[in-house]
């Protein structure tokens, strides 16, 4: 007699099902990837059977990736990457010297000079001393350690990995971790897998999603009364909001850090990507050390840098890096430990940031190739970015911050109380009824506010601002056509 | 203490306050003894003098560490998908480039820079599904069953974590081999899970034992909840080839006992002894008939960095599941799309590596020597290793029947044992740290893998070149009779 049946479970039952399953698991989401984006799927699987549909193809503005959108890779990083893949390319005359030079220096680093060879669980060490460098250069000269540096299987894994390693403790005494809302939803999944307790600030719509220490302050000690809030999460040129945070803003969340002993994570992987006038991109690295030993001595902190986003937009390499500032040495003993589980990052991801830290110089033959794609593709995002902006503020229920930074933009939109109402009645939030009703009518695939955190009683969406030119006009168009039939539909 | 006597704010992230279960962790492949080794290696590139030249890294899977060469074919279709511009290329064979267009046709902006399915390039799982269609004698693959994922040590860790609930008496348990790839281990104590061991037999080439798995298993159901059973096949770090009758015993017994079933294949084309095959559980399971085959859940993993491939960095795998509920399923794929996607060029490798050049093609001939090169020196290094180690007195190593490594036992001399349990170390540890550095060789002690109390092992690959082999298995056991001297 099979065990399940000895348990009095009539007929076998799975071992593994809902009710057997973790826990944590259940409470996770992931919007950007979510409901919508599946059926999104769905509906281009429909539309190559042939199936009507009154639009001609899915746009899938729904998510940060650049190349799928027609951005073109950079021609040098790519000719680094065949020739680290195949070495024989190296006595091929087609390739440029400096692009044969890096992709040697690669190799060389590499066991058995091949990218198939395991690396070292931090990273490769001679890409780790060239980020550490470029970390230097960007932040004027403020010192860098190599050793504080891990590689990362994109952005992604490091944050997760420094989560995994803050979350302790037990009811009252849990880990809280304070994130912004709105949020990209890898935090608030990863605590929700985590069990850790998830402490949202919100930033400011009406000052331009700004960050506010009051507000900082407000959730902190409301989240005291439950939990033990030790870190705090920022996104630095925001996401999904796009705000790029000023120079005054970094030193007040520092100082608020070290007041209330909170471990900072500053997601800076839109570092590159910064639009608008006036604004800069400021590293809490930098900025850190800027403020004097007082700080830079003694706050913990954690940045995370990408190759999927910037100029580059790599994603499916899943590169990355996290820099980390005054770790604890036995702490830091056990981050190695648990890295080396996993043995090691993608190594082509691996070449491919060692190239973005370590581009091609004004005396080097690919340099002036490289400048101009890399100027092109950040020029097409600005101006994408204004364009986007321009559009849906001329939207009578449609009002949008400027995107200041990122790859996106999350208007604020208004919704007719008989939408809200119907949304209600099939089990949906209206910001999701919203977004479904575009996906079938106009085949535009964007993800509803709600994945990312909103004030309660405001919807949103995010879309990206990746589409060329061209067809992104024609998005907004369409938008812009459907806001105002949806809010006709439901006066 | 600071200037003003004001004693300095402890941090917010120290040893106490950090996850506990993290603390638990370790990972012996990489864990001291290969730091001690990198430390050395250092230690040589700035001069210091030591008793030998270089340090030999026979701890870890890593064939191209090892001088293994890559798969040419597979190389110039990552060029080409990685520079498209090389399709003009006449130096590439056709069927390469064929591949590479297929790949990148797949793609978003049929760029290898996108982002993928969260589960994995379509045409990829579909060529995962054929694959392995090919390889049962045409048992059916679902494609939605396949997921690819960052090297098998993803997918795994993904199933382990799907799989761990409860609390006290309830919390899941999980079986494991002794000796394991610490992998699991390691999984497990971040997970929080329960660890179950089942002990396999060295005196009969490291067989599985079903009475052995049922005593692991009813000892376990008086502290947690058993849920699932992992097998390794071929083993690591035992690299026993588990026969069909074996195979069918542990589906049985998983029916019987309603585990989850989790079989780690990555050595599946690293077969060497005469009379060893390789039978894939899902294979088995199938022809065990709709009892066994509608309703046993198993996950089988894959990867590319193991086989002929030898292609670690790039972090290619995948896994099949079998009989999952359908709202698990969606749990599944939900889980996967936090982390986006696996790295596509590890999916592509993957694809090339079920989708290899085909008799007629261009580069197959090509293909098939350098395939069975590699494993055929994988083969004479087994044997060669096998035969080297039994000779010394003091170690006896089974037969290498397939995978990668020799776990070899030794004894070590009562004064050895007792020197190191003063020190706080384990024998084994002892050991290898000694012949690190005397002999610059670096292996991972068996209690790093689990072992019968008493007994002491080490792993080491089988991966340097045939000649440096030769001589490291001479160093090895001129370092054995050496240490069991002094010790004596």
């Amino acid at each position: 007699m099979s065990q399940p049946a000895l348990n009095g479970v009539s007929g076998p039952g799975k071992v593994l099902t809902l009710d057997s399953m973790n826990p944590n698991v259940k409470r996770v989401d992931y919007a950007v990837r979510g409901p919508l984006v599946q059926r999104a799927v769905q509906i281009e699987k429909e539309l190559e059977q042939g199936v009507k549909k009154p639009f001609t193809e899915v746009i899938k503005a729904n998510i940060g990736d650049a190349h799928a959108m027609g951005q073109k890779p950079i021609t040098f990083f790519r000719q680094v990457l065949a020739l680290c893949s195949y070495p024989d390319l190296l006595e091929d005359d087609k390739f440029p010297e400096d692009a044969k030079k890096r992709a040697r220096r690669i190799l060389g680093a590499c066991g058995g000079q091949s990218i198939g060879a395991y690396s070292a669980s931090q990273g490769i060490e001679c890409i780790r001393q060239d980020v550490a460098r470029y970390i230097e250069r960007r932040d004027g000269g403020i010192a860098s350690n190599p050793d504080t540096i891990y590689l990362s299987t994109g952005a992604s894994d490091a944050i997760v990995t420094m989560l995994k390693l803050l979350v302790s403790g037990a009811g009252r005494d849990r880990t809280g971790v304070m994130i912004p809302i709105p949020q990209y939803p890898l935090y608030s999944a990863a605590l929700a897998d985590l069990g850790a307790v998830q402490v949202n600030y919100y930033l400011d719509e009406d000052r331009c999603w700004s960050l506010d220490v009051k507000e900082l302050r407000r959730s902190l000690h409301a989240a005291r009364e439950h939990c033990s809030p030790r870190v705090l999460c920022i996104i630095n040129p925001g996401n999904p909001t796009g705000q790029v945070q000023n120079r005054q803003c970094i030193e007040d969340v520092i100082r608020f850090a070290k007041e209330e002993h909170l471990f900072l994570m500053a997601d800076e992987v839109y570092q590159d990507n910064v639009y608008a006038e006036g604004c800069e991109f400021h590293s809490f690295k930098k900025v850190l050390f800027e403020m004097g030993p007082e700080y830079s001595s003694t706050v913990e902190m954690a940045s995370f840098h990408s190759t999927s986003k910037c100029y580059m937009g790599e994603c499916g390499f899943r590169g990355g890096y996290m820099e980390v500032i005054n770790m604890d040495p036995e702490v830091k003993a056990q981050l190695i430990k648990l890295v080396s589980v996993r043995l090691c990052p993608p190594v082509p991801g691996q070449a491919l940031l060692d190239l973005v830290v370590n581009p091609p110089q004004p005396d080097e033959p690919s340099y002036t190739s490289f400048m101009k794609e890399r100027t092109a593709v950040l020029a097409a995002l600005a101006e994408k970015a204004r364009l986007t902006q321009e559009i849906f503020n001329a939207v009578p229920g449609i009002t949008c911050n400027p995107v200041q930074g990122a790859m996106y933009t999350f208007p604020c939109i208004t919704l007719p109380q008989k939408a809200i109402a119907k949304a209600k009645e099939e089990g949906q939030i209206a910001d999701a009824f919203y977004c479904m009703r575009l996906l079938e009518e106009e085949g535009i695939c964007l993800v509803p506010g709600s994945g990312f955190g909103q004030r309660e009683g405001t919807f949103h969406f995010r879309m990206t601002i990746l589409p060329p030119t061209e067809k992104l006009k024609i998005v907004l168009q369409k938008i812009r056509e459907f806001h105002l039939r949806f809010t006709q539909e439901f006066s | 203490m600071s200037e003003n006597g004001v004693v300095p704010r402890a941090k917010v992230l120290t040893i106490d306050t950090m996850n506990p279960t993290v603390k638990n962790v370790e990972y012996a492949v990489r864990g001291p003894i290969v730091a001690r080794a990198v430390e050395l290696e250092r230690e040589l590139s700035e001069g210091m003098k030591k008793p030998f030249a270089e340090v030999i890294k026979a701890n870890i899977g890593d064939a191209h560490a090892m001088g293994q060469q890559p798969i040419t074919f597979f190389r110039q279709v990552l060029a080409l998908c990685s520079y498209p511009e090389l399709l003009n290329d006449s130096t590439f064979p056709d069927d390469a480039k064929s591949r590479a267009r297929r790949i990148l046709q797949s793609c978003g902006g049929n760029s290898m820079g996108s982002y993928s399915a969260s589960q994995g390039i379509d045409s990829v799982r579909q060529d995962v599904a054929r694959y392995i269609e090919r390889r049962d004698g045409g048992v059916p693959c679902d494609p939605n069953n396949v997921y690819l994922t960052t090297g098998a040590s993803d997918g795994i860790m993904t199933m382990l974590k799907l799989l761990v609930c409860g609390e006290g008496m309830t919390r899941t348990g999980v079986m494991i081999s002794i000796p394991q790839y610490p992998l699991y281990s390691a999984a497990l104590a971040e997970l929080g899970a329960v660890q179950i061991n089942y002990y396999l037999n060295e005196e009969k080439c490291w067989s599985l034992d079903i009475s052995e798995l049922q005593r692991a298993l009813d000892e376990a159901r008086n502290h947690c909840n058993p849920r699932a059973l992992c097998i390794i096949n071929p083993g690591n770090p035992t690299g026993q080839v588990q026969s069909r009758e074996c195979i069918e015993d542990v589906i049985r017994f998983a029916a019987k006992e309603g585990l989850f079933l989790m079989a780690d294949e990555v050595y599946q084309d690293n077969v060497y002894a005469e009379g060893c095959q390789f039978h894939s559980f899902k294979k088995v399971l199938f022809e065990m008939g709709p009892e066994y085959s509608d309703t046993v859940e198993l996950a089988s993993f894959h990867s590319t960095s193991k086989c002929y491939m030898g292609e670690c960095g790039f972090r290619g795998g995948y896994m099949e599941i079998i009989n999952m509920d359908d709202d698990v399923k969606a749990q599944l794929t939900k889980l996967v799309s936090v982390r986006l996607c696996p790295p596509v060029p590890g999916q592509a490798l993957m694809d090339l590596v079920v989708n290899p050049p085909q008799p007629g093609e261009p580069s197959y001939d090509n293909f098939i020597k350098e395939r069975s090169a590699t494993l055929s020196a994988l083969a004479e290094k087994a044997k060669l290793t096998e035969q080297i180690l039994n000779t010394v007195e003091g170690i006896s190593c089974n037969p290498v029947q397939g995978a990668m490594y020799s776990f070899p036992r030794i004894i070590i001399p009562e004064k050895a044992v007792k020197e190191a349990t003063d020190k706080g170390q384990q024998p084994d540890m002892f050991y290898c740290m000694k012949m690190l550095e005397e002999t610059g060789i670096c292996l991972v002690p068996g209690s790093g893998f689990g072992q019968k109390d008493g007994t002491y092992h080490f792993r080491m690959t089988i991966l340097p070149p045939r000649d440096k082999l030769q001589i490291l298995l001479n160093k090895v056991q001129e370092f054995h009779q050496k240490f069991t001297q002094h010790y004596s």
